[in-house]
């Protein structure tokens, strides 16, 4: 059981603190000058990777960033997280926007042809486009079990065992290896990097590649139409007692 | 006995001594009580007549008579006065009539922001009346070309980082009591807080201020010019002046810009000597993008993550913890400098370990370390708190001569912390319970050995009540007697916020 290859995803998007502003032509967000991270989930698909392979479960991790040439950075703190090599697949500076999770799943399909792990962990969604789709396409592509929304992951022999966060509650389900597995909050708490670790992490290789080099045509398939603020919240109103509540509710048709 | 304001059950620390007896409550001493030789001024009592008065200026809702606990009471749960009503104003105009009818009757007054002064500076001491601010909370103006807000002096310094946020604008000034602080008060007290380091001095970021005399005269210096050199700068005595000449009411704040990259490392380090030299390092290799530098001793963190919970993300426990923060306006600039920082840490043996935020939510948790300091001490027994300014290699040294010298007193324990970038010191002495066998050894310990220094016994708290009759430890003989003279020009009835600041204990 010792020896997994896992190979994990991460993505750089806008930081999740930020106040995010959309765009005066209204087709996307201002991300010039903007702070960026790591995507959470992706956090917790690293942490998850790593404590397998303290568990001695994983012997390799490879993580993998589609992003423009910044997104090194995000590959750099997932290698002092503790993953082992790194893979950039280069966008031109300014078309981040543009690749949509069916080309993502495409590039990812390709490096694990290339780099055949056992296990894909994928964050549960990206917290810019909020799709969820990237897992559950490139199972499709692999024709593998898919294990989504997991908040508990459990390596056996051959099999993985997840539990799944759904609406109804947790579902624990069991599928063979390989298998693709997108993380959730819950999964685990992601380490901060410490800077030892970060120093190390600069001798660590990072292979670079572009989406021809796989052979992968990124074009977007959807076109964003338009972006806008969501509507302000109106404030409260303050009612005295029970019955002018219930005034109120009927008058604005809520009863 | 009761629940001071803020206080949260202790829960047992393996790390403190044994014999540390926790308290369910902080006792709350009567400012009159803690210092027993301190008699009420010769000043009036209140009437129906002022309350009526009162009324007739500000509102029936705006003059409280009931549920005074937390105007009599400090943020320390340390000191309470008795005052019988707190009256709110929302102009400058009330203000002005209010202390006016005040100076004449020759009632006492205490002008109270946020509350969140640490030397019993904002509370009455016996039953001055409080002039509380918080009703002058509006943002009249922000001019977003110049930097330039203008508000009133009730603002709450977050509400009013939040607003300027908006407008892609920081305020200079940044501390842990952000929620609830208002920013009259941080003028009247010069509050200094994280950014020092970066922004400089609040002072110097006050373009103009209006301010009402005890006798009801509106002295108007507002002006949003960065340079005025017209004159005597009169809003320049006000800032720091603990309410003692007059009450501010408006303010003019040049802004900085907000930054687009904010970065936060954590190290932790065997002795104080390491810390400083990684502070020299990060001042090298950091330059211009530095905004703030805090350490932090062992029992600090360890009454952070016993007492209150909090996550430390360096794995083991180290002797001192060092903090930089850095703000600029590129992410890769100013990583590039950061890591160049981290490598000579390193390289140098300053550092055993250390993380880097690797996004907000981290860096604020980084930082929160180190603000929950004084709410974790608070936790834990009765809180002797000095705030001194010492040349930095000797920082450290006063916690450990406090230390031995309170060592015969059972239960307690002294740490040390502090904004290191400004040479501050930040010294708790804890005890189970208030005792004046502690006190006693304490003081005026500390304060002579600051002094031999030359340092500052405030550098940033302020004088207040507590620390009035130490002035002397810092400035001249000669300097107090201006210091006295002014405040008769400016209030010579004595009614505004009366034994503060100045030593009344000869």
């Amino acid at each position: 059981m010792s020896g997994l290859r896992v190979l994990v995803g991460c993505k750089r998007v806008i930081d999740y603190a930020v106040k995010i502003r959309v765009r005066p032509d209204g087709l996307g967000v201002v991300t010039d000058g903007v702070k960026h991270s790591m995507n959470p989930f992706d956090e917790n698909a690293i942490e998850e990777a790593v404590r397998l392979k303290q568990k001695k479960v994983v012997k390799e991790i490879v993580v993998a960033s589609c992003g423009p040439a910044q997104s090194q950075e995000t590959i750099r703190t997932a290698l002092a997280m503790g993953a082992d090599r790194g893979i950039h697949v280069e966008l031109p500076a300014g078309t981040e926007a543009d690749l949509q999770p069916l080309a993502v799943a495409k590039i990812f399909a390709k490096l694990v042809e290339k780099e055949k792990p056992d296990m894909v962990i994928l964050g549960k969604q990206a917290i810019d486009d909020d799709a969820n789709q990237t897992t559950q396409l490139l199972a499709g592509m692999l024709d593998w079990p898919q294990g989504t929304m997991a908040s508990v992951v459990d390596v056996g022999d051959g099999n993985v065992t997840i539990t799944r966060e759904i609406d109804g509650g947790l579902e624990d389900i069991s599928v063979s290896l390989p298998a693709v597995v997108s993380a959730d909050l819950r999964l685990n708490e992601p380490r901060y990097a410490t800077l030892p670790n970060i120093m190390k992490a600069k001798k660590k290789k990072i292979a670079k590649m572009n989406p021809g080099d796989l052979g992968v045509d990124i074009a977007p398939r959807l076109k964003v139409l338009n972006v806008v603020d969501p509507p302000v919240r109106e404030a409260g109103e303050k009612v005295p007692d029970v019955s002018t509540l219930m005034d109120k509710l009927k008058e604005k048709g809520h009863l | 006995i009761k629940l001071a304001r803020g206080c949260i059950h202790a829960r047992s620390c393996m790390r403190f001594p044994a014999n540390l007896h926790v308290p369910t409550a902080l006792h709350v001493r009567h400012g009159s009580r803690m210092f027993p030789e301190l008699k009420r001024g010769a000043y009036s009592r209140l009437t129906d007549a002022d309350l009526n008065f009162f009324r007739s200026i500000v509102g029936e809702k705006a003059v409280k008579t009931e549920e005074l606990d937390h105007y009599n009471e400090d943020w320390l749960g340390t000191v309470s006065g008795f005052t019988e009503v707190v009256v709110c104003p929302n102009s400058v105009e009330q203000t002005s009539a209010l202390l006016r009818h005040c100076n004449d009757r020759r009632l006492a007054v205490v002008p109270q922001g946020g509350n969140t002064g640490l030397v019993g500076g904002s509370n009455p001491v016996f039953d001055e009346i409080v002039l509380s601010l918080e009703r002058l909370n509006n943002i009249s103006h922000l001019d977003p070309f110049g930097g330039v807000v203008e508000c009133q002096a009730g603002v709450i310094l977050q509400t009013l980082a939040e607003t300027v946020a908006e407008h892609g604008y920081d305020v200079p000034l940044d501390l842990g009591a952000r929620g609830s602080c208002q920013i009259g008060g941080n003028l009247a007290t010069h509050a200094g807080g994280l950014r020092v380091i970066r922004y400089g001095q609040l002072r110097g970021s006050v373009l103009g201020m209006r301010i009402v005399l005890p006798n009801g005269q509106i002295l108007d210096s507002r002006s949003n010019m960065r340079k005025d050199n017209t004159g005597y700068d009169m809003k320049q005595l006000f800032i720091g002046s603990e309410g003692t000449p007059g009450v501010i009411t408006d303010v003019s704040l040049l802004l900085p810009q907000t930054p687009n990259s904010v970065n936060i490392a954590l190290f932790g380090c065997n002795s104080y000597e390491d810390v400083v030299k990684c502070y020299r390092i990060s001042r090298q290799a950091l330059g211009e993008i530095v905004s703030a530098c805090e350490f932090m001793d062992a029992l600090c963190m360890n009454s952070v993550r016993d007492n209150l919970g909090l996550n430390c993300p360096l794995e083991e426990r180290y002797n001192f913890y060092y903090l930089v923060e850095t703000s600029g306006m590129d992410q890769e600039h100013d990583m590039e400098k950061l890591e160049r920082c981290v490598e000579r840490i390193f390289d140098e043996g300053c550092a055993e370990d250390g993380v880097l935020a690797a996004n907000k939510d981290q860096a604020r948790h980084v930082m929160s370390l180190r603000e929950n300091i004084a709410p974790a001490l608070k936790t834990l027994g009765f809180n002797y708190k000095y705030d001194v300014s010492l040349p930095i290699k000797d920082m450290y040294s006063l916690v450990e001569k406090t230390r031995d010298k309170t060592r015969t007193v059972d239960g307690s324990f002294s740490v040390g912390y502090g904004h290191l970038g400004d040479n501050n010191l930040h010294l708790n002495v804890v005890t189970p319970q208030y005792s004046t066998e502690a006190l006693s050894l304490i003081e005026p310990f500390v304060y002579e050995e600051v002094c031999k220094l030359r340092g500052s016994v405030s550098a940033e708290h302020g004088m207040g009540l507590k620390k009035a009759n130490y002035l002397r430890y810092s400035k001249d003989p000669g300097i107090v007697s201006m210091m006295r003279t002014l405040k008769q020009v400016f209030d010579p009835n004595g009614i505004m916020n009366p034994y503060k600041l100045l030593p009344w204990k000869e």
